[in-house]
C-alpha cells in the first residue's frame, strides 16, 4: 500500500490534495497523529496561509518534532506544496519574523514586483523550468504550466537544493529538493494533468 | 516575464442549480453545477469561479455541503463566494476544496473581514468581487447583495481599501453589462486596475473572444472571466485562448 499522509495543521485545503493523491493511485490519509506519520510511505505537507500562523499550529500539535524525524531522520519522501515548500525553510517573513522547519537552509521573502506587469501576489498559471534533472519533474516538458497563488517564495541558501525556477519577478524558485525532501512553490493538485504526472512521480520513489 | 492570462467562467448558482441573468435580473437557469464542473475539468480550463447569488440575500451561511461536493470533481483551482461573513466561514470553504475565498457584501459592510482572513490564511485566498453600476452622469457606484443595495461607494476606493487590507485579487464586475454580451466595461475595468497593484479579473459583458481582447488591452487586467458566452454560445475558454495567443497575448493552451 502507498499511504500518504496529508498534514493536518488545521488551515489548508486539505481535500484538494487528497482527492488529487487518490486520482494518481496513492492512500491519502489526512492525519494531524503521530502514529500515522510513523507509520505512512509518503509524507506531503500541503499549505494555504500565512507562515506564521502556519509554523504555531505546526508547534502547537508537536508536529515539527515528528516532521523532523520522518523526513531527515528516516528519509521518508517527503512533499511541501506552496506555502508547505516554504515552511522547509530556515525563517520567515510573512506577518512577521519566524522561525520554519529548517530543513533546507533559506529564507522566505516576500516577491519582488519588477515591472509594472508584475502583480504580487503572483496568481495563475506559470511556466516551470528544472534546472537539474530530476525524478520529481520526469516525463514533464521544461516551460510546462503549473498553477501558482502566492506571494511569498523560497530563497534557498544552497544553489544545488534548486530544482526548478520560474520566470517572474525577477525569476524565483519554484521547486527546491534535499536528499528526499522535495517542496513545489506551485500546486500541482490544481494543475491537472501536468501536475498530476509530478504527483505520480512523487508517489513512485 | 508575465503571467499566462487566464480565462475564467463564472458559474451562479441559486436554489440549487446554475443561473445567468442579465443586469443581476432575468435568472434563468443553466443546468447542474455537478455537470458543468465535470465539463470544465475535461477542458482544463485556467480556473473557475463559482458564486452563490442568494446566500447573502437569503442570510444564509455557504452552503458547504454542495461545495464539497463540487469540489472534489474540480482538479483546477476553484474560488468560491457567497455568504461570506466570518473568518469561520473562510476556514470551512478552505478546508472542503476551496483554494480561494470570493467576499463581497461583507468587504463593504465588515471590510475587517479581509485583513483578519488575509493574516489567517494568506492574501492569495482573498478574492475582493465589487459590483459596479455606472450612473447616467457617468459615476461609478458600488452595490451590494448580488446588485441589490446601493453603497454610496466609489469601485476604486473600495478597491484601494480592499487591496490595503490585505486582498489578494479583485474581480470587478459591470452590473449593467453583465449578461448583456455587449463587452466589458472598459472604463470602470481600467479605473480599477490602474488604482492597484493586485491582479483583477475584468467581469461582466463578455459576448465574443474579441471582447476579452478589448478589455486585455484597455487595462492591465490578470484575468477575464465570463458566463453567458459559454452558457448560450457555442463559444468556449479553449477558443478564446487560441484567439487571443493570435492577438500577441499569453495563455496557456
Amino acid at each position: 500500500m502507498n499511504i500518504v499522509a496529508i498534514v493536518d495543521y488545521g488551515m489548508c485545503n486539505l481535500d484538494s490534495v487528497a482527492r488529487a493523491v487518490e486520482e494518481c493511485g496513492g492512500e491519502a490519509l489526512v492525519t494531524e497523529r503521530a502514529r500515522d506519520l510513523e507509520t505512512a510511505n509518503r509524507i506531503i505537507l500541503p499549505g494555504v496561509g500565512a507562515f506564521t500562523e502556519a509554523m504555531r499550529n505546526i508547534r502547537q500539535r508537536a508536529l515539527d518534532h515528528i516532521l523532523y524525524e520522518q523526513a531527515v531522520e528516516k528519509q521518508i519522501p517527503f512533499l511541501g506544496i506552496c506555502l508547505g515548500m516554504q515552511l522547509l525553510a530556515t525563517i520567515g517573513f510573512e506577518v512577521e519574523e519566524t522561525n520554519g522547519l529548517g530543513f533546507i537552509p533559506g529564507e522566505v521573502r516576500r516577491l519582488n514586483p519588477s515591472g509594472e506587469d508584475t502583480r504580487i501576489p503572483h496568481v495563475g498559471w506559470n511556466e516551470v523550468y528544472p534546472s537539474q534533472d530530476s525524478p520529481l519533474f520526469r516525463g514533464i516538458a521544461p516551460g510546462k504550466d503549473f498553477y501558482f497563488v502566492h506571494s511569498y517564495h523560497l530563497c534557498p541558501r544552497d544553489e544545488f537544493q534548486v530544482l526548478a525556477r520560474t520566470p517572474y519577478a525577477g525569476g524565483f524558485v519554484s521547486a527546491v529538493q534535499s536528499g528526499s525532501i522535495w517542496g513545489v512553490q506551485f500546486h500541482p493538485e490544481k494543475s491537472q494533468h501536468t501536475g498530476f504526472q509530478l504527483l505520480k512521480n512523487f508517489l513512485s520513489f | 516575464m508575465t503571467i499566462k492570462i487566464r480565462i475564467i467562467p463564472t458559474l451562479l448558482f441559486k436554489e440549487m442549480g446554475l443561473v445567468k441573468g442579465i443586469a443581476f435580473d432575468s435568472w434563468r437557469r443553466v443546468g447542474s453545477a455537478m455537470q458543468a464542473i465535470k465539463v470544465y475539468n475535461l477542458r482544463e480550463v485556467d480556473e473557475l469561479v463559482f458564486l452563490d447569488i442568494t446566500a447573502t440575500l437569503d442570510g444564509r451561511s455557504p452552503d458547504f455541503e454542495t461545495i464539497d461536493e463540487l469540489a472534489d470533481e474540480c482538479f483546477m483551482p476553484l474560488a468560491v463566494g457567497g455568504g461570506i461573513r466570518r473568518v469561520e466561514d473562510v476556514r470551512r470553504l478552505l478546508q472542503v476544496g476551496a483554494d480561494k475565498v470570493v467576499i463581497n457584501s461583507a468587504a463593504v459592510e465588515t471590510p475587517e473581514l479581509i485583513q483578519q482572513v488575509a493574516q489567517g490564511f494568506g492574501s492569495q485566498c482573498v478574492v475582493v468581487s465589487i459590483d459596479a453600476r455606472r450612473h447616467p452622469n457617468g459615476r461609478y457606484e458600488v452595490f451590494t447583495h448580488s446588485g441589490t443595495q446601493s453603497t454610496g461607494l466609489d469601485p476604486v476606493a473600495v478597491a484601494r481599501q480592499s487591496e490595503a487590507l490585505g486582498a489578494g485579487e479583485i474581480l470587478i464586475t459591470s452590473i449593467e453589462r453583465d449578461g448583456t454580451m455587449m463587452g466589458y466595461d472598459l472604463a470602470l475595468t481600467r479605473e480599477v486596475s490602474e488604482a492597484v497593484s493586485i491582479p483583477v479579473i475584468a467581469s461582466g459583458g463578455a459576448g465574443n473572444y474579441h471582447h476579452m481582447a478589448q478589455v486585455l488591452r484597455a487595462g492591465t487586467v490578470s484575468a477575464v472571466s465570463a458566463a453567458s458566452i459559454f452558457h448560450f454560445t457555442q463559444q468556449t475558454p479553449l477558443e478564446a485562448k487560441h484567439y487571443l495567443k493570435g492577438q500577441g497575448f499569453k495563455v496557456r493552451i
